[in-house]
């Protein structure tokens, strides 16, 4: 307990000294690192539009309400459109995440030296990369539409699923594979009846959470023309018609309610 | 004699009824899925070949070409990204303290976690639209986008933590009859606060990554000249962004991972 003392009194103090000059020193280059930054956004930023946002918040808001609800005829396929790209993404990245975890974690890895970075670099780059990113790049290959779409969700998905899936191969109990190997059992058996039970319930967890992501992340990937609902919000947003922009909105609310929902579900259901 | 018994791995779903429909229907569910999926093989023949460039532009990155663009995209959503994530977790601390059912009476609890919904159920990229239209192009938007989305987040695990504390401890600061300031500020703050330095690291690498994103639709940073970079066909310039991005981000993970296990 750090004690200062004044003329010949004990005071508490929070903080020993040193502590105390490490913990001023970091608030004040944080906030000098914060007001420069500031200061650049600031110098970018017509001050004139933001001093008017309020009038324009109050236009939009008037012009929002109400809905059209007639419009509503033309979103359903989309809808459709985007709960399959979050489901097809999901599954296809699920297929494609469960080699790169296995070769990803220290205890299975084939070759911890030569794979084991490779695969943990294929995580990090789908993780590093939006969806959106992802997408855009797709449509630029494959045109725009779904399979850009679903395409785009699994790679996003890959590192996510496989980064939590490896550290779950990785904390298993070696004595339930060490006594599956003590009958002679292959490699391929080893996986299957040794390690594929410890995940599996970690497994189903992440695929059900990812799903979930995948289905707020779909809503937007046709804005940059990979299908789904997104199309018909870029498509509202460039005739300013607002009141079906609030209808789209208020659809990827209740969706992305919904997903929350049957996510919530399922993994009580299975776990 | 019987007939020789053989071992089965236990079926995944006990009941058979349960088993069957949902094989059935997830089959179902997947040819009308698959159905729906239009493909323009033709386009996808076509694309493939730019495909192949592009992985091939991988391979010889051009940072030269637009790196004025570059440079200056990526200072850009550095700088959006520090502003927003210190403004994210300064609105974050309030709304988390609302949020916690320990702290704060019914009404201020629903409210704030209504705030804590809805910037969890919409995209960053939705946001920033709206944002852009009401306060129009450039980084400003993008910076209150990202500190709306930081909300969602930060807010919503801060809380949990708060609800998650000690109450003992708490009650003993309590005890000593200490004023609510006081009391938030030795007995609730010092449980949270190594929990909410490490959200904060968390969260400033999401927000790079997100940084680069609002770009796309005129809210400022990297993500505008990747858009252009991509609608001109210029594979290369935009592999040498997305090589810098992911550079950026892992340095960023494993620098606050380093960071995070010492403070916690």
């Amino acid at each position: 307990m750090p004690v200062e003392m004044n003329s010949q009194e004990k005071i508490w103090k929070h903080r020993d000294r040193k502590t105390q000059l490490t913990h001023w020193a970091l608030w004040f280059f944080g906030t000098a690192l914060f007001v420069w930054c500031w200061q650049l956004v600031s110098e970018k930023t017509e001050w004139f539009f933001v001093l008017d946002a309020p009038a324009i918040a109050a236009d939009i808001g008037s012009r929002m309400v109400p809905p059209r609800w007639e419009y509503i005829d033309k979103l359903w396929v989309p809808l459709w459109d985007t709960l399959n790209i979050a489901t097809l993404g999901t599954l296809l990245a699920l297929v494609l995440a469960v080699p790169v975890a296995f070769l990803a974690a220290r205890n299975t890895s084939p070759s911890p030296v030569l794979l084991r970075p490779f695969a943990l670099l294929i995580i990090v780059s789908s993780r590093s990369i939006n969806s959106l990113i992802w997408s855009l790049l797709l449509v630029s290959i494959l045109g725009p539409g779904v399979l850009a779409g679903i395409i785009a969700i699994a790679l996003r998905s890959i590192g996510f699923v496989a980064k939590l899936l490896y550290e779950a191969i990785e904390e298993i109990d070696e004595n339930q594979v060490e006594a599956i190997k003590a009958t002679g059992a292959s490699r391929s058996q080893v996986i299957a009846y040794g390690i594929v039970p410890q995940i599996l319930p970690t497994f189903v967890g992440v695929s059900v959470f990812r799903w979930d992501i995948n289905i707020r992340e779909s809503t937007v990937l046709g804005l940059v023309g990979a299908g789904g609902i997104g199309l018909q919000l870029q498509a509202s947003l460039n005739i300013l018609a607002w009141p079906q922009v609030t209808l789209i909105l208020l659809m990827i609310f209740l969706t992305v309610l919904f997903s929350e929902w049957f996510s919530a579900k399922a993994r009580h259901a299975i776990i | 004699m019987s007939a020789p018994r053989t071992w089965r791995p236990k079926p995944f779903i006990e009941n058979p009824k349960l088993r069957w429909s949902i094989t059935i229907g997830t089959m179902l569910y997947m040819l009308l899925a698959l159905g729906s999926v239009e493909v323009n093989w033709m386009r996808v023949y076509e694309g493939l070949d730019r495909g192949l460039k592009f992985v091939a532009a991988f391979a010889q990155p051009n940072f030269t070409g637009r790196w004025t663009d570059i440079s200056e995209g990526l200072a850009e959503s550095l700088v959006m990204t520090v502003v927003s994530t210190v403004i994210g977790i300064i609105v974050s601390i309030p709304i988390a303290l609302g949020a916690s059912r320990n702290l704060a009476p019914l009404p201020i609890y629903l409210f704030c976690r209504s705030i804590i919904t809805i910037s969890r159920t919409f995209q960053e990229v939705i946001i920033a639209i709206l944002f852009v239209a009401i306060f129009g192009f450039g980084p400003f938007a993008g910076v209150l986008t990202i500190s709306f989305a930081t909300i969602g987040f930060l807010a919503k695990l801060l809380a949990e933590a708060i609800e998650n504390i000690d109450p003992s401890q708490a009650e003993a600061v309590r005890s000593t009859g200490s004023r609510w300031w006081q009391w938030l500020n030795y007995g609730i703050q010092p449980q949270v606060m190594p929990r909410l330095i490490g959200l904060s690291l968390y969260r400033l690498d999401i927000n790079f990554r997100e940084s680069a994103v609002v770009g796309l639709v005129g809210a400022g940073g990297i993500g505008a000249t990747l858009n252009t970079a991509f609608d001109r066909y210029e594979f290369d310039t935009a592999a040498a962004i997305l090589i810098l991005i992911i550079g950026i981000v892992m340095f960023a993970e494993y620098s606050s991972s380093a960071i995070r296990k010492r403070v916690q």
